[in-house]
């Protein structure tokens, strides 16, 4: 009789209710933590050459905000959009069928990502000891000219003098997206080549061409590997920003906090300002990182797959939730 | 899915000979290993060919090289009477420029085994995309044809959504109506229905049954043995990179001259 039972009680069973797991370990990092924090407070506390309230008093002045705006936050979009740019015209090349051009795209990102950009921007800056005047046109144009028995032949288009142009602004620009031009380079060029190949062969096989395909098919579909990388490489650009010092370009927050310290001897309250300056700031960016990733994550990723199962299978045993349909 | 799913005048013979494809000597290595030697085809305008083999056998670069997609090392292949990548000039070969193998190939239709899709655009916009950009054509009118064939590969209610929310079956049904939005002569199946479940397979299989009847060029490399005896003009058995026997489906598949077919079909039979 008691197979019978087994076989025909069909009632649900009782949910379970188990003894979790003990852990330990979790309320003995939980003292060590307290201890460690209370110790950390006190250090800031009591020491009495922090001095919090002038701190406070003199890391919103003026000259300090406009450095921020200036050299900080639109310095970072302009070096960002500049060198996110040249990055791709670079990753192209390099993918490029044409030789020369590949070599080309090689050399520069060996170039600029060996140099450190704090000797980048040194040298930027320092341009204008080499040229006072800097000018375009036919290269050896006055050797050319001896050549032919011609004398101080000059063929130039246009130039300018480096003080009106390689302003601190200019020179720092230069610097830093040049430098980060190397490194969204080979960001773009993995997330080209991380497009499946059927891809360019379906396009193909359907007579687009290369650089239709590159447009339409790759490049759109290499945004998604390629977003995530170019978020941290914002958030290191300002805070690289700090570097700025090496041109020297003085409208930029943390020459403006360091020359306030230095001015009023009071060198470490503006440093502990310039750790919740940087600390505030990229937490704006990783906000917006968030964000951006969750946008071009749509369609792909782990959970989007299992919620497009979920609606099938809820279609199929008639269940809601409306089966295929855009987005 | 009734209505024709190719216009009436895609089946006429273009080429005065009346041959679609013609395959001369066609040899092909990848490095040192040689997997095309020799191969001779022809295909007829309005003809489906079923190349059948082993895998490993060639037939799928065999398909490649006719849409240029392999160069081939040695040999000619014709589509509609066109030298496919080369133009013959004084005696001489002279490459065409990519613009010029990417109009030759607009001519000719492709499917691939996984679908291939472009999974960052709708269904629609994955059939459209090829024809506005390419033959310049309105977006209104591409977008009416393009709805209309998705219709006729009973896909008419999916236009919205994007190939990941779709099964296999219903991805090799898109690519077959993107394929065909280029209005080509001539349409290469590459195993079309071996990345599919067995129970999808059928509504792939209708879909060219329909294509077929309709007049279509096709040349299909498949597994699917039914397929070939029912729909196809000829089949080609390869092995090894050579054709190792041709004829009438119907009757390769029921009496097979050559030892290595009879041994092929006895195995997937």
């Amino acid at each position: 009789m008691t197979t019978d039972e087994t076989t025909t009680a069909r009632a649900r069973p009782e949910p379970i209710k188990a003894v979790p797991v003990r852990h330990p370990g979790r309320w003995a990092a939980i003292a060590v933590l307290a201890v460690l924090a209370a110790m950390f407070v006190h250090l800031l506390v009591t020491n009495d050459k922090f001095k919090w309230s002038f701190m406070v008093d003199n890391m919103f002045r003026p000259p300090i905000i406009e450095g921020l705006l200036r050299g900080t936050v639109v310095m970072t979009i302009c070096a960002m959009l500049l060198g996110v740019s040249l990055g791709v015209v670079v990753a192209i090349m390099r993918l490029s069928t044409n030789p020369i051009l590949r070599v080309v795209a090689w050399l520069y990102t060996w170039v600029f990502r060996a140099v450190p950009r704090l000797v980048l921007l040194a040298v930027f800056g320092n341009l204008g000891i080499l040229w006072s005047r800097i000018e375009f046109g036919v290269p050896f144009d006055t050797q050319i000219g001896q050549l032919f028995g011609i004398d101080n032949l000059q063929l130039r288009v246009f130039g300018f003098t480096s003080r009106d142009v390689l302003t601190g602004f200019v020179a720092g620009l230069l610097g830093l997206a040049l430098s980060e031009a190397g490194y969204m380079a080979e960001i773009v060029r993995a997330g080209i080549q991380s497009v499946d190949e059927g891809q360019s062969e379906a396009a193909s096989a359907l007579g687009m061409s290369r650089g239709q395909i590159l447009r339409r098919i790759v490049l759109p579909q290499a945004m998604r590997v390629i977003i995530p990388p170019t978020g941290n490489e914002t958030i290191a650009m300002l805070k690289d920003t700090s570097l700025l010092l090496a041109v020297p370009y003085s409208v930029e927050l943390f020459f403006q906090l360091d020359a306030v310290g230095k001015r009023t001897f009071q060198i470490f309250p503006m440093y502990v300002a310039a750790v919740f300056w940087y600390l505030f700031l990229t937490s704006i960016l990783l906000v917006g990182q968030y964000f951006l990733e969750r946008h071009f994550a749509k369609g792909y990723g782990r959970t989007e797959r299992a919620r497009i199962r979920l609606r099938t299978i809820a279609a199929e045993t008639g269940g809601g939730g409306g089966a295929g349909g855009g987005q | 899915m009734t209505g024709q799913l190719v216009p009436a005048q895609a089946g006429a013979p273009a080429a005065e000979s009346g041959l679609m494809v013609r395959a001369e000597q066609v040899h092909k290595s990848f490095g040192p290993l040689e997997v095309l030697k020799g191969i001779d085809l022809e295909v007829r305008a309005g003809e489906v060919c079923c190349l059948l083999g082993p895998s490993g056998s060639g037939k799928s670069t065999f398909l490649r090289c006719i849409n240029h997609l392999e160069k081939i090392n040695a040999g000619r292949i014709w589509v509609d009477g066109d030298l496919i990548g080369y133009r013959e000039r004084g005696g001489k070969l002279h490459e065409l420029r990519d613009k010029e193998v990417a109009a030759q190939r607009q001519a000719v239709g492709m499917v691939f085994q996984r679908f291939n899709l472009f999974p960052h655009m709708t269904v629609l916009q994955n059939v459209v995309e090829a024809p506005v950009l390419l033959r310049r054509a309105k977006k209104a009118e591409a977008r009416d044809r393009a709805a209309q064939l998705l219709d006729r590969v009973g896909l008419g209610d999916k236009l919205g959504a994007y190939p990941g929310q779709l099964s296999g079956g219903q991805q090799q049904r898109v690519a077959i109506a993107r394929a065909l939005a280029m209005q080509p002569k001539l349409m290469l199946f590459d195993e079309p229905t071996s990345a599919l479940d067995p129970e999808l397979v059928g509504e792939v299989l209708d879909v060219m049954k329909n294509l077929a009847r309709d007049g279509m060029t096709m040349i299909v490399v498949t597994h699917e043995i039914g397929f070939a005896r029912e729909v196809g003009d000829s089949l080609v058995f390869m092995d090894g990179g050579v054709v190792v026997e041709q004829g009438n489906p119907r009757e390769v598949i029921a009496a097979p001259k050559h030892e290595r077919t009879k041994a092929f079909l006895a195995k997937v039979l």
